[in-house]
């Protein structure tokens, strides 16, 4: 936060500066046609039109490659179209320290003009009819999925438009190490098993984990929630109304039984209680380890790192009880918002407009490959994309994908990471993280102040 | 936390003060006498100086401290976001204090702040004492023993985070290699806290040394003169240093006590407070809280910070004030 005071400061200086000499170096030559010295200073910036004179957008981003490549694209993209646009992408960090830092700065109108954050639930907390600007009359709005729209609405206001792609939450496999072993996609969670056994017999730890990023911990219950759909549709609605309750509906407390199992069965890897999230995607791209619960973004990391062994890697949704059933649970994609203090709304307003179209999307195309489906009307995904993430297309195209609980529901417990590291990492039991969590949610819903809790 | 420091800064301002009053003479005084020649001191001080000479010092510390205690103290009782507060009376303290994992936090505070006191006491005093005594290359010594106080908490701590790594961190790699078990220091939740207590014991054993070293060498001459005529190193220190140096050991638990019970760089850049909420003490609890968004919350357990440090350092701080030996 300091550096951007200075920089605003610098900024600030320099510009005055330049209207100093601007105005010293005309005034003099010019003679004297306008009539106060200081009228020239003050009018020659204005005159030109807004979309021509020189603009500085700043932009916050978390510092993912994920979101570092596809913001960069988009504005290289975009500020070989304008030139006169300069885009200034700052970052921070993710999960909850990020979530501190965007609250925070925008609290304190110390907001860059325009950044990236989390649509859905997260979104909520930010109390965005207050600090986000209401881009709801804009003509790009129609070019996006109305699902999306939904998650960055509120009322009828509408805050965001959608960066990158959605995500597919559920698990990351190696295919050469199932087909070393012999086995196959399970679509039910006692197929899970036996093939964990399988794996676990011919000495390759059958489930990756990585609780020293203690996000990632949290897949086995989040990317479960399309099988938690399907035996009780009306959960969201009700846990949002404080009707339901993770300890008392079995098919959610699954997730949390999933953890349990896989520390008691000691399916993780060695060192998964320390090991850093991108260690985990190097071990699973070199099969030491064959699967990885995860949310579909981490394919570009591996394609980066590992471009040889990206295609190895697939994609299957949260195995359930009923195979007929089974199915992805999806996220969606963040979005970039513009702060209530930006002083350059219009030119905000324009770059939100570019990557709201299919020219914003080529230019990530062009960058980074797609880890999901996009959410922009007419988006395809190229003919190059990864075999994991044609998986995920494929079970939206079957229709058997559904929506993430946070984008029904504005409530999530900010705990839910470290009651998922105590469950696998053999601290706590399933049902008693359950119902920790209930009371984690709790806390967040009475700070929401929603009604009913 | 702040009584200490005032009551220091106070200490201080005498000890500057002191030359003008005369030097503190080497024979010993009885504890009465000492005490009203200071008491009588203090008084002199203060009619000497005008009171506005206060001033400066009574408005940033008014404005930085009192002012935003006050202040928390009221938002304490409500639930707040960073918009707006609406009041809720005790509800965050209830809420709070039943909350097993401040239990959990509180246990681990105390084996945390009572561990690493006590070690910083068992290990520094000795080292003290030996790079006090007639050795070679002693300041180079002391420089070593030092340094671990110059580099920033947060880059120790990721360092060690990254050294305790059990499959590639130095540490453990080699320990394998002389065939020892390789524990996982970080991973463990049976010993995560206790990893991070060793490293706080690396890193504050210098100052720890440096205020004993002070003690040692404050002890005048004539003692050790006696010591060397009664007998030999024992001696020197059952009889003459350690109960000599008893300011210096109430100074180091005093001081590492206090900052056993705040710590949290530490514990926040090699654990998060994890795995799980194993390694949580009450500063990382309440700092969860404040980044999940429980403003009120968060700020009621502050609150809770406050009375409880302030209920543990102030007896202690009477008992070692009362005990405290005049040379």
């Amino acid at each position: 936060m300091h550096t951007i005071t200075a920089r605003r400061a610098i900024l600030a200086i320099s510009s005055a500066a330049l209207v100093a000499a601007c105005s010293g170096g005309s005034a003099s030559p010019s003679g004297a046609p306008s009539a106060a010295p200081s009228a020239p200073a003050s009018t020659s910036p204005s005159t030109a039109p807004a979309s021509q004179g020189p603009v500085t957008l700043t932009y916050l981003v978390d510092d993912s490659q994920n979101t570092k490549d596809t913001a960069q694209a988009l504005a290289d993209a975009y500020t070989a179209l304008h030139p006169n646009v300069t885009i200034t992408i700052e970052t921070r960090p993710g999960g909850t320290d990020g979530d501190n830092i965007v609250k925070t700065r925008l609290a304190t109108g110390d907001m860059d003009d325009i950044f990236w954050y989390n649509s859905g639930s997260l979104l909520q907390a930010l109390k965005p009819a207050d600090t986000i600007v209401d881009i709801s009359g804009e003509p790009f709005i129609p070019n996006i999925d109305p699902t999306f729209i939904t998650t960055v609405s509120q009322g009828n206001q509408v805050f965001g438009v959608p960066s990158g792609t959605a995500l597919g939450g559920g698990v990351l496999y190696n295919k050469k190490v199932f087909a070393k072993v012999g086995i196959s996609v399970p679509k039910t969670w006692a197929e899970f098993e036996a093939n964990n056994d399988k794996l676990k017999a011919a000495g390759i730890p059958p489930v990756g984990a990585t609780f020293g990023d203690t996000w990632t911990s949290q897949l086995f219950v989040l990317a479960d929630f399309y099988n938690v759909a399907q035996a009780d549709p009306n959960f969201a609605a009700d846990y949002t109304a404080n009707k339901a309750k993770y300890a008392s509906t079995p098919a959610a407390a699954a997730g949390f039984g999933y953890l349990q199992e896989a520390h008691d069965k000691g399916w993780y890897q060695k060192g998964y209680q320390t090991l850093k999230f991108e260690q985990g995607l190097q071990q699973l791209a070199d099969g030491k380890f064959a699967q990885y619960p995860q949310l579909s973004f981490v394919l570009s990391t591996i394609a980066t790192n590992n471009p040889d062994k990206i295609a190895d890697i697939g994609f299957f949704g949260m195995p359930g009880t009923d195979a007929a059933k089974n199915g992805a649970t999806i996220w969606m994609p963040a979005a970039t918002y513009i702060a209530k203090t930006s002083k350059n709304l219009d030119a905000a307003k324009q770059f939100l407009a570019f990557i709201a179209s299919t020219a914003g999307v080529d230019a990530i195309n062009a960058k980074v490959p797609p880890a999901g489906p996009y959410v922009i009307k007419g988006a395809k995904l190229p003919d190059n994309t990864m075999g994991a993430v044609k998986d995920i297309a494929a079970y939206i195209d079957a229709g058997k994908a559904g929506p993430a609980l946070e984008f029904l529901s504005p409530v999530k417990g900010p705990s839910l990471e470290q009651i998922c590291v105590a469950v696998g990492s053999g601290q706590e039991d399933a049902s008693k993280a359950a119902a920790d969590y209930d009371k984690d949610v709790e806390k967040e819903a009475k700070q929401l102040g929603l009604p009913g809790w | 936390m702040t009584a200490p420091s005032y009551a220091s800064g106070v200490d201080t301002a005498q000890g500057q003060l002191s030359p003008a009053a005369g030097p503190r003479g080497f024979a010993a005084r009885s504890r009465g006498e000492a005490r009203a020649a200071r008491d009588s001191r203090a008084r002199s001080v203060l009619a000497t100086y005008p009171h506005w000479f206060y001033l400066p010092a009574a408005v940033v510390f008014g404005l930085f401290f009192i002012v935003p205690t006050l202040l928390s103290f009221y938002f304490s009782l409500t639930r707040w976001t960073l918009f707006e507060a609406e009041f809720i009376g005790l509800a965050n303290f209830v809420e709070f204090l039943g909350d097993e994992r401040l239990m959990l936090g509180l246990r681990n505070t105390i084996i945390y702040a009572v561990m690493t006191s006590g070690l910083k006491v068992l290990i520094a005093l000795p080292l003290a004492v030996l790079l006090t005594s007639r050795i070679r290359l002693k300041t180079l010594f002391r420089g070593i023993v030092f340094f671990p106080v110059l580099v920033s908490t947060v880059a120790v701590g990721i360092t060690f985070a990254v050294l305790m790594q059990p499959t590639t961190g130095l540490i453990d790699t080699a320990l394998g290699v002389v065939g020892l078990p390789q524990p996982e220091w970080l991973g463990n939740p049976d010993i995560a806290l206790f990893s991070v207590g060793l490293v706080d014991v690396w890193k504050g054993i210098g100052i720890a040394m440096v205020i004993f070293i002070a003690g040692i060498m404050s002890i005048p001459e004539e003692y050790f003169d006696a010591a060397r005529l009664e007998g030999g190193a024992w001696v020197r220190f059952r009889h003459v240093i350690l109960p000599l140096s008893r300011n210096a050991t109430f100074a180091v638990i005093l001081l590492s006590f206090i900052g056993g019970l705040r710590t949290f760089d530490l514990i926040w850049t090699m654990t998060h407070g994890g795995p799980g909420f194993a390694s949580d003490v009450l500063t990382s609890v309440i700092y969860k809280e404040y980044q999940a968004g429980f403003y009120g919350l968060s700020t009621a357990g502050n609150v809770v910070l406050f009375v409880l440090v302030t209920i543990i350092v102030y007896p202690l701080m009477r008992f070692f004030n009362r005990r405290e030996l005049d040379l």
